[in-house]
């Protein structure tokens, strides 16, 4: 076992491939949580096609793995648009593992809001209806702020999920963290040193999304707040 | 009981309300005038509360119609948000909003709803909370009061919206017995000071004191009507006698 020249040689490696699954966990976390959101929106609609548009959605994207989906994303989608569309299109693995990211997050987090706002209490539905205010503004002011307080430690769980999901986009070839150790571990068979390393980069990050979180969490804790 | 036409603050007309096959409400006229109190009493499932949910449209009519102040809540081309600003509902379960403190509670909807600035808002809700006993607990959030407080809350934001009308459903129905007192106490001012109300209730003391009409409920229809003192010494249908009479051996 040799650490000290596993991280003196790996770790400019490792740190180039950290800032690509930051960075990209980082992109998908907030487009999946406006689609999430914008799917949970079109769940909760009195539309029945809409309603359909958001139940097939989050069908595909959690009935299949998301390596098929980045497949399908990656190399699938482009010789679909070459046929059809124009030959020059291109997709890089940095934008076709955003869109997969961000469509499987989306799935997750569309559920986990739609069961944060079903979670609420009608009473307060209600208690805001009959003071006046229309449908809009009751979600707006009663029904998300209670929602989201419900639904933050599921959705820290699924940004969680998100961030280490980007290590499955390495199959094609994003240069994540996991991607920069395979490469390294190929010429010095440090398997157990490099990995190690790459286990405690992945500890580091979750564990600042949990710092983060646990304070953002307390901000919404209404029913233990004094006044 | 005649009264002028122009003193009518509500009106029920030939209401029906079912649940699919559950026939809840089966025809039921009221007429509610300016200032008074009207308690409406009877066994669980008689129709009370959707009677009352009915009136702002918490719930839809199957049939009929329930005009409030001139305004029908059964045409669908009003604007209900609009008519229930007029109209302040009482839950048994409080409902206060649990995100919000006190004051907030009072203040969001007339503030939100452009009926009051701000800075109005909080003065308001200060001299609410005063008249319900309650100003020391502006900053306090909802899960820091009491039963008893937290419906004082709740009639305090009812009436920040400044209704001509107050509903209130079995009000005390969710309070410990030694908190009912004071709920029932600022329900009494309220009727004092003019307001319209109608009380679904359980408390017989209350209708008896306060009520200038009791209304039984049976099975979806108004069994009987008169006032208080009538009612309870000469009921004259046998479902309210003995309805009463369950209720007093209790």
């Amino acid at each position: 076992m040799n650490f000290t020249k596993a991280i003196n040689n790996a770790s400019g490696l490792l740190f180039q491939g950290l800032q690509i699954t930051v960075t990209v966990s980082l992109i998908s976390i907030l487009i999946g949580t406006v689609i999430g959101f914008c799917s949970c929106l079109l769940g909760l609609s009195k539309w029945r096609g809409l309603r359909l548009i958001s139940k097939f959605y989050i069908w595909v994207i959690r009935g299949t793995p998301m390596i098929v989906q980045a497949f399908i994303v990656y190399f699938g989608l482009p010789q679909l648009v070459h046929q059809l569309i124009s030959p020059d299109f291109r997709i890089s693995a940095f934008s076709a593992g955003v869109v997969t990211l961000s469509l499987n997050a989306g799935a997750y987090l569309s559920e986990i809001f739609r069961g944060g706002i079903s979670a609420v209490d009608k009473g307060q539905i209600e208690a805001a209806r009959s003071l006046g205010m229309s449908s809009m503004r009751t979600m707006a002011r009663v029904t998300l702020p209670q929602a989201t307080k419900i639904a933050i430690p599921s959705m820290v769980n699924q940004f969680i999920i998100t961030i280490k999901d980007t290590s499955i986009l390495s199959v094609i070839g994003l240069a994540d963290i996991v991607n920069k150790a395979k490469v390294y571990v190929g010429g010095t068979y440090q398997f157990f040193e490099t990995y190690i390393l790459v286990a405690v980069f992945y500890l580091v990050i979750i564990s600042i999304l949990m710092f983060v979180s646990n304070k953002i969490e307390k901000r919404f804790n209404y029913d233990k707040k004094k006044g | 009981m005649i009264r002028k036409k122009d003193n009518e603050k509500i009106i029920v007309r030939g209401v029906h309300k079912h649940f699919h096959d559950l026939r809840v409400l089966r025809g039921v006229d009221l007429t509610v005038s300016d200032g008074e109190v009207v308690c409406v009493i009877g066994p669980s499932g008689s129709g009370k509360s959707t009677l009352l949910r009915c009136i702002n449209r918490l719930e839809k009519v199957t049939e009929g119609e329930i005009i409030v102040d001139g305004i029908s809540l059964t045409d669908k081309s009003v604007n209900v948000n609009k008519a229930r600003e007029n109209i302040g509902m009482v839950f048994q379960n409080f409902n206060l909003f649990a995100h919000l403190t006190v004051r907030r509670n009072i203040t969001l909807a007339p503030v939100d709803l452009g009926k009051m600035t701000k800075s109005a808002a909080d003065e308001e809700a200060v001299a609410l909370l005063r008249r319900v006993g309650l100003e020391d607990k502006i900053d306090a959030y909802p899960h820091q009061l009491s039963g008893g407080q937290k419906q004082r809350v709740a009639i305090a934001r009812a009436l920040a919206m400044k209704p001509d009308v107050m509903l209130f459903d079995e009000p005390t129905s969710a309070l410990d017995p030694e908190m009912i007192g004071e709920v029932l106490q600022v329900m009494k001012q309220l009727a004092a000071d003019g307001m319209t109300m109608v009380v679904v209730t359980h408390e017989m003391g209350f209708a008896r004191e306060v009520a200038d009409r009791v209304i039984f409920m049976s099975d979806g229809l108004i069994i009987e009507e008169a006032p208080p003192k009538e009612f309870f010494a000469n009921p004259r249908e046998a479902r309210t006698k003995d309805f009463l009479r369950r209720v007093s051996s209790n």
